[in-house]
């Protein structure tokens, strides 16, 4: 501390006096975020204002309400929410619980198992999408080889298409949960586990008593921010069902695109102000999480 | 050699039945895209794992921008490139100053610049995707390239600034004051003391940045439009547009487009879990 007030000093000296003037180092300081803050103002508060105005109306929520797809957008969005991040989550922690396992070809898995996220979405997702094609994907013609039957139609039927976008999404982010769950559990001591061996625990027990505490924190953090990321996810959906058949698998994340072609942008920022409430919450936990 | 226990080998099947699903889950979507970019066009649909006549005939078609699709290929691919470069430089240096000022210089109103930062971090970008393309057109910026890039650099900012701010907590305040007491002034305490200490960071963000650009379709599609000024990705995009495209072509100028992240990605992965576990992690 006593450093750092010296510092103060040295690069702020007197108080008193800066009221008057400013020193050299503080007028760096101001300039040097002059870059972000005009970024900030151009980029981000402007374009939010604007948003915000063009969803002022209380007609326009009347309209929103009354726009079935919308409404099957949000139970879209509540669903690929609830299911795909806590099947991704759960399966992420179990998997990282695998990949501590000291084996030479799990060290090569490893690096395999990163390529989802490594990669870009478009053409991966793509192909996906031409796996699953109804008539020539070879999901489909592997199916008609060993049962001489049809497969089903995937993307035109709204829940099962719904469903692989969520697939697709755990395809995608798996690894990277997977990696930071892994950072966590390299993070636990190893004594614990030697003392809890010593005391005879089982794997389950171990799990449950020294695994899962240290982890819980860390667990739900990843939730949170999982939970804003994939609200944001546009790819998964866009890129696979293209929000179709007839826009039944919209998600918030998509919707804006239907409401620019419709040339109906207020509508789409009235959808995302009525997300609000679930936004505020979970950005205000990761903000008193992150900025110490 | 030690005999392995009867306990010993059902572990390793465990493994093994737990690592096969697993690699057989990650690779299927990315060796059906392989598979695709050399086969002929016929042979890709003949469901055989392998193709009977593999051939680097697509790549020899995307090179030579043989088809109405990929007329622009090299200009495309170079798009991608100038877009994700100037995005990882703007961003270096933008959040480079903010980080150093905030946490270095201390400077007043610092700590409200950080909190508003990550507040951005947390909006999802899909939702700032429309207000932004309305935005970029009151600007006059639309179907120009640097609005794109000043939106990735929107977008990849706000996470820089925080880990390089992580990073300069760390490092010990006696170092600016020797430099100070030696007389040096701000920039030569930013240029000889702080960069040089900052690199490992400063490899993770610009990384970080790159592959943000390089890999954005939402935006790019929305923003750039012209055959001639959009990124590769809105160029694969844009297959999808008719019924009958030729996805041999597709998935190889796609398989193209995947290799400089992946790379980088690799070359890079030191770096980059650093930073990614120090961004999601700290709790």
């Amino acid at each position: 501390m006593a450093v750092q007030a010296e510092i103060a000093r040295a690069f702020a000296p007197a108080t008193a006096e800066s009221h008057r003037r400013l020193s050299p180092a503080e007028m760096w300081g101001l300039a040097m975020l002059v870059p972000y803050v005009v970024l900030f103002l151009a980029f981000v508060v402007y374009p939010i204002g604007y948003g915000l105005w063009l969803a002022r109306h209380p007609q326009t929520y009347v309209e929103l309400v009354h726009d079935p797809i919308f409404l099957r957008t949000v139970i879209n969005t509540i669903v690929f929410l609830v299911v795909a991040i806590n099947l991704k989550m759960i399966v992420a922690l179990l998997l990282s619980g695998f990949f501590l396992q000291q084996r030479w070809w799990i060290r090569i898995l490893s690096l395999v198992f990163i390529l989802p996220w490594a990669l870009p979405s478009i053409p991966t997702i793509l192909s996906i999408r031409f796996m699953l094609n109804p008539e020539w994907g070879i999901i489909n013609t592997t199916i008609f080889r060993l049962t001489f039957e049809d497969g089903p139609n995937w993307l035109n039927d709204p829940r099962l298409a719904l469903s692989l976008a969520m697939a697709t999404h755990i395809w995608k982010a798996l690894p990277f949960w997977t990696l930071i769950l892994l950072a966590g559990r390299l993070a636990i001591p190893h004594d614990l586990y030697e003392a809890a061996s010593i005391d005879g625990a089982s794997s389950a027990q171990r799990f449950r008593y020294v695994t899962w505490p240290s982890m819980s924190t860390l667990y739900l953090t990843c939730t949170v921010l999982s939970t804003i990321w994939t609200l944001g996810d546009f790819n998964s959906v866009y890129l696979l069902t293209g929000g179709g058949p007839a826009d039944l698998t919209h998600v918030l994340a998509t919707l804006g695109i239907r409401y620019l072609r419709l040339d109906q942008i207020d509508l789409y920022m009235a959808a995302v102000v009525c997300a609000l409430p679930v936004m505020i919450p979970l950005v205000y936990f990761m903000m008193k999480r992150l900025s110490k | 050699m030690k005999l392995p226990t009867l306990r010993g080998v059902a572990n390793e099947a465990k493994l093994l039945l737990i690592g096969i699903p697993v690699l057989l889950w990650t690779l299927l979507p990315i060796y059906h895209m392989v598979l695709f970019a050399i086969s002929p066009k016929e042979g890709a649909l003949s469901g055989r794992l392998w193709p009977r006549e593999p051939t680097l005939h697509n790549f020899e078609v995307v090179f030579r921008q043989q088809h109405y699709y990929l007329a622009h290929f090299w200009r495309q691919l170079w798009n991608s490139f100038f877009i994700s470069a100037m995005t990882g430089i703007l961003t270096l240096v933008v959040a480079t100053l903010a980080a150093f000022s905030i946490s270095r210089l201390r400077v007043r109103g610092g700590r409200l610049v950080m909190n508003f930062a990550l507040l951005t971090y947390f909006i999802p970008a899909a939702f700032l995707a429309v207000p932004m393309y309305r935005t970029m057109s009151i600007y006059g910026l639309l179907n120009s390239q640097w609005s794109l890039i000043f939106a990735m650099l929107t977008l990849a900012a706000p996470y820089a600034i925080w880990v390089l701010k992580q990073a300069s907590d760390k490092l010990p305040y006696e170092l600016d004051e020797a430099a100070v007491i030696d007389g040096a002034s701000t920039l030569q305490v930013l240029w000889f003391v702080y960069l040089p200490l900052m690199g490992p960071s400063l490899v993770a963000i610009g990384t970080y940045a790159v592959i943000l650009a390089w890999n954005e379709y939402l935006y790019a599609f929305l923003l750039l439009s012209a055959d001639t000024t959009i990124p590769l990705s809105v160029a694969l995009g844009n297959f999808l547009a008719a019924d009958d495209s030729p996805w041999e072509l597709l998935m190889t100028t796609g398989l193209i487009y995947a290799l400089p992240p992946a790379a980088i990605y690799y070359v890079f992965r030191r770096y980059m879990v650093a930073g990614l576990t120090a961004g999601a992690v700290k709790a």
